[in-house]
């Protein structure tokens, strides 16, 4: 289990928990966090369910594969500090994670 | 009070309306009538991993229960509605029971065609799902009637657990509704390599017990499954008189022709405008995105842009990704090579213009070719088929 804070694209912030095994992508769309659209569920096919981690967490994370490298490259608002949430599988060293939320997925 | 915003189908398209109300900030009371007893769920992996037993039940639901029953939401699971009685503005439920409404949405989807073929399964909800499961542990051979999408994930999940697949299409090849004749021989070739037995021009006459009569052939099976398609859920809006084509009419802001009738996801017919004509979209992002319109329109919101349709499907180690609609084409472009491993893509154009892709394994292809589409890009055919020109370089 994580506690994992959302920073939505107001600005609103929203610590949700999240169980070992579950994606964050999962636990965002669940807890209802705003900007986590997440169309194809999980596929790695779609590419809506992008984050910016902070630079403290981004080396913490495991390394994104070759499909999630290739997806992210042409995400319309993507940075260098981008993950798919869908990606990311939650594990107790991810408590305490801050997570910001674009203003779109488009 | 006023009364409730019933929708009748919970599936994907419901589930996203629910959430996408609640962001556009509707008050008002939602009433969910579903015949499944289960919370909307995800379908796309029901012939993918969770028939692979790679995916728990749970895991499938979009929201959990406490996302519907807040704040005035009723859900109505297990029971199926019967009637619309339009000038009562009320739906007629199984157990004659009447729920007014103030506005009605039609998310009914679809339900796979099914053939005269006594003793066959189906593949639609997570009942199917479960049976087909605990039936192909102990099988040693599964015939497939129909090689879709639905029916070659099914065969790349099977033969991966030990069972003798056969597919059995009756078109000369593959998938031919949604891809063009490149992908589909690469999708032969595919399943061949994996151990499944493709027969394209494949005539079934008939189901004699557990063996399928073909025209020239007969195929023993200890299983047998139809994917042959899916046909709209349309017939509560044509008795209630609602306007139906291939699906349920509806307008750019997904409105039936009454005009407190609104209808979002496979049932639905819309115009689509890379089309120029009105089709309807069997896929997930169909669904999300007019449920998305629709709730912008009840809450009288400014609507999303429309998107450019896309799909997927993942067989073994491959994932294709389609986006744009590749019918009315007139040259096909591919870049890489179908013959050999695992990864191309092929373009669509019409007179230039990029108007679809499907990428096999192919990411950057595809996430460039859908901004390319929705900007009506026309691309340097030689340059999309050059390799060295990389795809984010390919915007002329």
């Amino acid at each position: 289990m994580a506690k994992i804070v959302f920073e939505e694209p107001d600005g609103t912030k929203r610590a949700i928990d999240i169980a070992n095994g579950q994606s964050i992508m999962e636990g965002a769309v669940r807890n209802g966090i705003v900007g986590i659209d997440a169309d194809c569920g999980g596929a790695c096919s779609c590419a809506t369910c992008m984050v910016y981690v902070p630079d403290d967490w981004f080396d913490r994370l495991p390394a994104k594969d070759s499909s999630e490298q290739s997806m992210l490259e042409f995400c319309p608002h993507v940075q260098p500090n981008s993950r798919l949430s869908c990606q990311l599988q939650v594990t107790d060293a991810l408590d305490g994670l801050r997570l910001k939320v674009p203003q779109s997925q488009q | 009070m006023a009364d409730p915003l019933v929708i009748i189908g919970a599936g994907q398209a419901a589930s996203q309306l629910m959430a996408s109300l609640a962001q556009d900030g509707f008050q008002g009371e939602i009433c969910l009538v579903g015949d499944e007893p289960h919370l909307p769920y995800q379908r796309p992996p029901l012939s993918k991993k969770f028939l692979a037993g790679e995916l728990a039940l749970d895991r499938l639901y979009v929201k959990p229960a406490a996302f519907y029953e807040k704040a005035g939401s009723r859900l109505l699971l297990g029971q199926r509605a019967q009637r619309i009685d339009r000038a009562g503005r009320a739906v007629i439920l199984g157990d004659g029971s009447r729920l007014p409404y103030s506005t009605l949405v039609l998310a009914t989807g679809s339900r796979p065609r099914e053939l005269p073929l006594p003793g066959a399964l189906y593949l639609r909800n997570i009942a199917d799902v479960e049976a087909l499961r605990a039936r192909v542990a102990l099988a040693k051979s599964l015939v497939v009637i129909g090689g879709g999408y639905i029916g070659l994930e099914l065969a790349a999940v099977a033969v991966k657990l030990g069972v003798g697949v056969t597919v059995l299409e009756q078109a000369p090849r593959l998938m031919a509704r949604g891809v063009g004749p490149v992908v589909s021989n690469f999708y032969a070739r595919l399943h061949g390599e994996e151990g499944v037995t493709i027969r394209t021009g494949a005539m079934v006459r008939g189901l004699d017990g557990r063996r399928v009569v073909c025209e020239d052939a007969q195929y023993d099976a200890d299983i047998v499954v139809v994917g042959a398609g899916a046909v709209p859920n349309v017939e509560l809006a044509r008795e209630a008189g609602l306007a139906v084509e291939d699906g349920i009419v509806v307008d750019a802001e997904c409105r039936t022709d009454d005009a407190s009738i609104f209808a979002i996801g496979d049932c639905t017919s819309q115009h689509h405008e890379l089309a120029g004509r009105r089709l309807r979209l069997e896929s997930v992002h169909n669904a999300l995105e007019q449920a998305r319109i629709a709730a912008a329109a009840i809450c009288g919101k400014k609507p999303p842009a429309v998107q450019v349709p896309w799909f997927w499907s993942d067989q073994y180690d491959v994932k294709m990704q389609m986006a744009g609609l590749s019918a009315g084409h007139d040259q096909a472009v591919v870049r890489g090579n179908p013959d050999i491993g695992r990864s191309f893509a092929v373009f669509y154009l019409r007179e230039g213009t990029l108007i679809a892709v499907d990428a096999v394994n192919r990411a950057p292809e595809f996430m460039m070719s859908k901004q390319l589409i929705a900007e009506r890009a026309r691309i340097d055919p030689s340059r999309l088929c050059n390799e060295s020109v990389a795809m984010k370089d390919m915007r002329n």
